[in-house]
């Protein structure tokens, strides 16, 4: 379903921070990205956005390029694939409600079903109750689950979330990994850039090591390795 | 669907006007300045024109006549001149009408009256007024008198009055250019000072658009609600500007009559309060809405 191609990524002159990547994730696949800071996780993430461009290599999502789209075909794609990030990214003006919604409204949905989603997703991250908060009113946890909301609410095929837990206590880590994991078995394939030790050698699924912008490992039921 | 779009991207916007209430007040306020120096300028111009007008007025070419001459050349030389293409109008004063004026004036002064007494005799050519359609033409309508050579005219008191009348007609077209100009420069500085407001005020949400480019957001659909909230500024500017203009105007009217002698503002500003706002409704949503486009575009690049 994602298929990296010999990617490579340059910023400026000297070390690519990406070299020559290449490795395909399935559908329904829990992959998690691991690698210490600088190691090139985030440009990965980045690049699968289409945030940045390779430098070289090619990134296809369901046999489309999406380095080669149109800035009118872009939008399309962004919304079959959800994002969840360290710094959770929500709308300061907007309340927790409308921060959903604007993904659904984005993705042209009707009115009514808005109406009836929302509060279900709400619902379903445990935020029943806060639809009216603004994000500066919230917790560090209920933030990032308000984003895990939005990534969602559009049923997208891949929720891409690129340190989910960095700014999270464990109790809330934890709380975010179970909502990712059951997502997962609902149907939507999960990639997770992290470099916790502890939720990797937990969560027992494929992992993928890299280290100076190289794979040094991609194993099945990975662990913690670097 | 269009219709819901339309619908979320208003509603967007004017709730984002209100909920960057600081931001808002901060570029309404900018906004009301640039529209209150446009006015001004368009008030300034109404008002230069109209004593400008009121000046032309009084300008105009006498034709002084013998007073042996028969009326009936007088009245000849008068519809020769109302035939002069430059010539607005040619008022005819004969001789009785002269006298009469000068006793109306000098009514008061015993030495002036008992000298007309004492003299019997009607000392007062008749005299024609001529008014041209611009002062600079003048000078033809003078030539045309010189070189007929009406044997009947005396004398005529353009060549005295023509240093006057140039300067004049040369200071009403430099004031007219100069006026343009000013107005021009004003109406550039107002322009760039709200589209440099406008674009700090997008500046802040440049992080909100890269989040709304990553959910999914179609590039019209994050920059809609911008054009939105800009136009709402130059909405609530125009209103502002003309609650602070009506009493100024008021409060200027008479002494504007007085000092320029042409029209009262007041009474301009009420007679034309709708073309007058429209125009700034206009140029405040214009301004608002193009400056808030083109500020977002920086941002909305991938």
């Amino acid at each position: 379903m994602i298929y990296f191609d010999n990617v490579t990524k340059h910023y400026d002159e000297g070390k690519p921070s990406i070299d020559g990547v290449t490795f395909t994730i399935e559908k329904n696949e829990f992959v998690s990205i691991v690698g210490q800071s600088g190691a090139g996780k985030t440009t990965l993430v980045k690049m699968l956005l289409a945030e940045e461009m390779p430098t070289s290599g090619a990134i296809f999502f369901d046999s489309i390029n999406i380095n080669e789209l149109s800035g009118e075909d872009l939008p399309a794609v962004r919304r079959r694939i959800g994002t969840v990030f360290q710094d959770f990214r929500l709308l300061p003006t907007k309340t927790v409600y409308e921060n959903i919604a604007f993904a659904m409204e984005a993705a042209g949905r009707p009115d009514e079903e808005i109406v009836g989603d929302v509060p279900q997703i709400l619902d379903l991250v445990g935020l029943s109750g806060k639809e009216d908060h603004f994000p500066h009113q919230l917790s560090g946890g209920e933030r990032q689950r308000v984003a895990i909301a939005r990534a969602i609410i559009n049923k997208p095929d891949v929720i891409v979330a690129d340190e989910p837990t960095g700014n999270l206590d464990p109790v809330n880590s934890w709380d975010v990994m179970n909502l990712l994991t059951k997502i997962n078995e609902m149907g939507t394939t999960i990639i997770l850039a992290t470099h916790d030790r502890d939720i990797i050698n937990a969560l027992k699924r494929r992992v993928i090591t890299i280290e100076d912008g190289k794979i040094i490992q991609d194993a099945k039921s990975g662990k913690y390795i670097l | 669907m269009f219709i819901v779009t339309i619908k979320r991207i208003i509603k967007t916007g004017l709730i984002n006007f209100y909920r960057n209430g600081w931001v808002s007040t901060a570029s309404v306020l900018i906004m009301v300045l640039a529209l209150f120096i446009i006015q001004s300028a368009i008030l300034a111009n109404v008002l230069l024109t109209s004593t400008l007008a009121a000046v032309e007025e009084k300008v105009d070419v006498s034709v002084y006549f013998k007073l042996e001459a028969v009326e009936s050349e007088v009245l000849n030389i008068k519809t020769a001149l109302e035939e002069l293409q430059e010539v607005a109008s040619v008022n005819y004063i004969s001789r009785e009408e002269s006298l009469q004026q000068f006793r109306d004036r000098h009514g008061e002064n015993a030495l002036i009256s008992n000298s007309l007494e004492e003299l019997g005799d009607n000392p007062f050519g008749a005299t024609l007024n001529v008014r041209a359609k611009t002062p600079s033409q003048y000078e033809s309508v003078a030539l045309f008198l010189e070189r007929g050579d009406f044997s009947a005219i005396d004398k005529i008191n353009y060549r005295k009055n023509q240093v006057v009348i140039d300067r004049l007609a040369s200071i009403i077209s430099l004031s007219r250019r100069a006026g343009a100009v000013v107005g021009l420069v004003l109406l550039a500085i107002a322009m760039l000072i709200v589209f440099n407001t406008i674009r700090l005020a997008i500046f802040t949400s440049r992080d909100e658009i890269g989040v709304m480019k990553l959910v999914g957001a179609s590039k019209p659909y994050i920059r809609s609600p911008f054009i939105v909230v800009g136009s709402s500024y130059g909405v609530v500017a125009a209103v502002v500007t003309m609650i602070i203009t009506w009493p100024l105007t008021f409060w200027l009217g008479p002494f504007s009559e007085r000092l320029f002698g042409g029209i009262n503002i007041s009474t301009y500003f009420n007679q034309n309060f709708f073309s007058i706002f429209g125009a700034l409704l206009l140029i405040g949503v214009l301004l608002g809405g193009i400056s808030s486009f083109i500020a977002t575009r920086r941002y909305l690049k991938l």
